[in-house]
């Protein structure tokens, strides 16, 4: 798994490629926080193109995400998630709380 | 001659990946769907860390993995000799976590169900966790041999 994590504006944009599991989340996790933290970030967006894999731990990451983002007034998206995933994503409720493209 | 696999290896988040593998490339001789394989080994994946996070509460431990195909239908038993699951009907519970705010998400269960065909979970305190999944693979493929 690597990622890349893109601010432009404020749109902080998180590509994840590879699996996202248990293992791994932490790091990315970290990275996304230190950034929110550093201020000025409206929209997240999660761009799952690249991503093959992942468990209930991308659950967790996002859920986490939102309530961060939620604290600072902001919003979070996710694009391009493959449809297996997609399926995990809407099978946990995020669909209400973050807008899935 | 059943078709069974039994792997075991240590209770490190680094080993989650390894078993995802090592259960796919066991049951892609069966010649499963993308999505069967997918959904099999996020299933893998969420029992495996339930043994580490809360099973071994991330100490040492060792995880056993039993695969079996039977008339293409997929078993699969994770193992541990952790703390045990006190109330499970709970711990089956979307969104159920012990652990809220340790960025867990509560859904480990839910998926594995929603996944499998059936998901039983037996376990007593002290001494371990079990937990059965069974899948049926849709399309018929050739009989699995290894040699």
């Amino acid at each position: 798994m690597n990622f890349s994590i893109i601010k432009r504006s404020d749109r902080l944009t998180v590509k994840i490629a590879g699996e996202l599991d248990h293992h791994n989340s932490k790091a990315v996790r970290e990275n996304i926080d230190i950034e929110i933290k550093g201020g000025n970030v409206k929209t997240l967006v999660f761009d799952f193109s690249e991503l093959t894999f992942m468990d209930s731990s991308g659950i967790g990451i996002i859920m986490g995400r939102f309530h961060l983002m939620s604290l600072y007034g902001g919003r979070v998206m996710i694009k391009n998630a493959p449809d297996y995933i997609k399926k995990i994503i809407f099978m946990s409720g995020l669909r209400d709380i973050v807008d899935v493209a | 001659m059943n078709d069974i696999m039994k792997i075991q290896f240590p209770a490190k988040s680094s080993c989650e990946s390894f078993a995802r593998v090592a259960v796919s490339a066991f049951i892609a001789r069966y010649d499963p769907t993308l999505a069967e394989i997918n959904e099999i080994k996020t299933a893998v994946s969420e029992g495996v860390t339930n043994s580490i996070i809360h099973g071994y509460e991330n100490e040492n431990g060792v995880i056993y993995i039993e695969c079996e195909v039977r008339d293409r239908q997929v078993k699969i038993i994770i193992a541990d000799k952790g703390k045990g699951i006190e109330d499970i009907e709970r711990a089956m519970t979307p969104l159920f976590t012990t652990n809220p705010d340790g960025e867990r998400s509560g859904m480990g269960f839910t998926v594995m169900g929603t996944f499998m065909d059936k998901v039983e979970v037996k376990s007593l305190p002290g001494v371990g966790t079990r937990i059965i999944m069974t899948k049926t693979l849709e399309t018929a493929g050739e009989e699995a041999e290894c040699g």
